[in-house]
């Protein structure tokens, strides 16, 4: 680990007036690890996890949940578990107790790759962490890799279970920065990797998120759940994983909504198979079929082609499951 | 702000690439606390940070500033007597070679707490009321975040499971 300078943020003004080369900190769950592992360095932490956050609902009825509020907080928090349990239930399938203890919302968002040629500093290359290097991934051990959104440049995955259900629901990200504030819906705020893996997110230098916000839940928001699918049984990155909600009148899909993890460079939004879904009997044919839809643009590995099939059973399964218990 | 380390106040450190489980083994000699993997995958560094469990490996000890750290050495009762977890481990053989133990401990009480709170966890089959009281299925994915390499998970469950029925964590 390169010598840092530390400072905790007294407010929102203070952590924004970081200088170039400041790196913000939230739980460090992440971000400590990679200054570790020299994947990242930094010349000064600046400490945002002891801003105030809070869980609060808005005046339409949404939901506003601070940047520095813990995992566990949001997971066990009453009006998420009630309104948005596909939320809770991805927060419950990542990492440990411990680790959703420290882990904050803001830093969740911002974590990076679990690829293992991204952590491995000194043995391969990595186009994310030295632009033009090259991916060891491709060709290597890609098991956890992405399937769809990938390029020829990176075939990293993001991590986070969070972050797939927030996509699901149609979270908006509060953004502050030098130049004022602004907000980005969640499925922007990630891109996809190109010939730039090393652009991960919307935020400009000097940006901080500062809350996440989710609309007023409606029947598809509430009636959800989160499916993770990995190779144990707890405290496991996803292989793959489905965030689902579902609408059904008179035996038709009246709203669905699909989220796929571990697939891509970020939360993937099925919108091919919510598109194909919408007025369709609620059957695990249609599911099935509309899941395959999505899936036709996946561009499998060496090592991950299993994750094709997987994803499209798992998305049937889960919306099968929502369907049932309607009916 | 100094750091409160079972009860005592301890000074920041100057560095702050200094971990919180640094602090504690190389600066405080308070070695029950175990360094295993130092990046967030086993569990060992487990303490209990304003009473909430947490990854001391992957904390900087400056971010513990003005905070209350309980470990291991600071669960014995005034007369040094066991915590009966402590004890309730021994009887259950909960342990091998210990290396996990002080962490598997540490989390273990806090893990009684959020259960209290009704807390659900990933297997919580209705999240609206909560857990389903201390299931062995409950104890196991919320300890999760504990490996034992030795593989004395069976004793680690049966230990918490019979100091959460007599209420005693």
């Amino acid at each position: 680990m390169t010598p840092f300078a530390y400072r905790t943020a007294s407010d929102r003004a203070d952590a924004l007036s970081a200088h170039s080369g400041a790196r913000f900190l939230g739980g460090g769950t992440n971000l400590v690890d990679l200054l570790r592992q020299n994947v990242e360095s930094a010349a000064e932490l600046v400490d945002v996890s002891r801003l105030p956050g809070s869980i609060s609902e808005t005046v339409n009825g949404g939901l506003l949940v601070g940047a520095s509020v813990k995992n566990s907080a949001l997971a066990a928090h009453p009006l998420v578990r009630s309104r948005y349990p596909m939320l809770s239930r991805a927060l419950l399938a990542g990492a440990s107790a411990q680790i959703r203890n420290m882990a904050t919302v803001g830093g969740n968002i911002m974590q990076r790759t679990r690829c293992v040629y991204f952590y491995d500093a000194e043995g391969a290359r990595c186009n994310k962490r030295q632009p033009g290097s090259g991916c060891d991934a491709i060709g290597g051990f890609n098991r956890y890799h992405a399937i769809l959104g990938a390029s020829e440049d990176c075939v990293a995955t993001h991590p986070s279970d969070m972050c797939v259900a927030l996509t699901a629901l149609d979270a908006v990200v509060h953004i502050a920065g030098p130049d004022g504030e602004r907000t980005v819906a969640l499925t922007e705020f990630h891109q996809l990797p190109g010939a730039t893996p090393h652009i991960e997110t919307l935020l400009k230098p000097g940006e901080l998120i500062t809350a996440v916000e989710l609309p007023p839940a409606g029947a598809s928001a509430t009636h959800s759940e989160y499916r993770k699918v990995r190779d144990r049984s707890s405290y496991a990155f996803a292989l793959i994983s489905v965030a689902g909600g579902l609408e059904v009148v008179d035996g038709k899909v009246a709203d669905v909504r699909i989220a796929l993890g571990g697939v891509a460079a970020k939360p993937w939004r099925a919108t091919r198979a919510e598109a194909a879904l919408k007025g369709l009997p609620a059957t695990r044919e249609n599911f099935l079929a509309a899941a395959a839809e999505e899936l036709t643009a996946a561009r499998p590995l060496d090592g991950n082609a299993f994750k094709v099939g997987l994803t499209q059973r798992t998305i049937a399964a889960v919306l099968t499951s929502l369907a049932g218990e309607r009916a | 702000m100094p750091i409160s380390i079972n009860g005592a106040d301890h000074p920041l450190p100057d560095d702050p690439r200094v971990s919180l489980l640094d602090l504690l083994r190389e600066r405080e000699g308070l070695t029950g606390t175990k360094l295993g993997c130092n990046q967030g995958a086993c569990g060992a560094c487990t303490v209990l940070l304003d009473g909430e469990r947490v990854l001391s490996c992957l904390t900087l000890a400056v971010q513990a500033d003005g905070r209350e750290v309980r470990t291991i050495e600071g669960l014995e009762g005034p007369d040094g007597a066991l915590h009966p977890l402590q004890q309730a481990f021994i009887d259950h053989d909960g342990f091998q070679c210990g290396y996990c133990t002080p962490g598997q401990i540490c989390s273990a009480i806090a893990m009684a707490q959020e259960l209290r709170r009704g807390d659900p966890s990933h297997v919580t089959a209705d999240l609206a009321s909560g857990p389903n009281g201390p299931t062995r299925e409950e104890i196991r994915e919320r300890m999760s975040g504990n490996l034992c390499r030795c593989g004395a998970h069976n004793g680690i469950v049966e230990a918490i499971e019979q100091m959460l029925a007599r209420e005693a964590l």
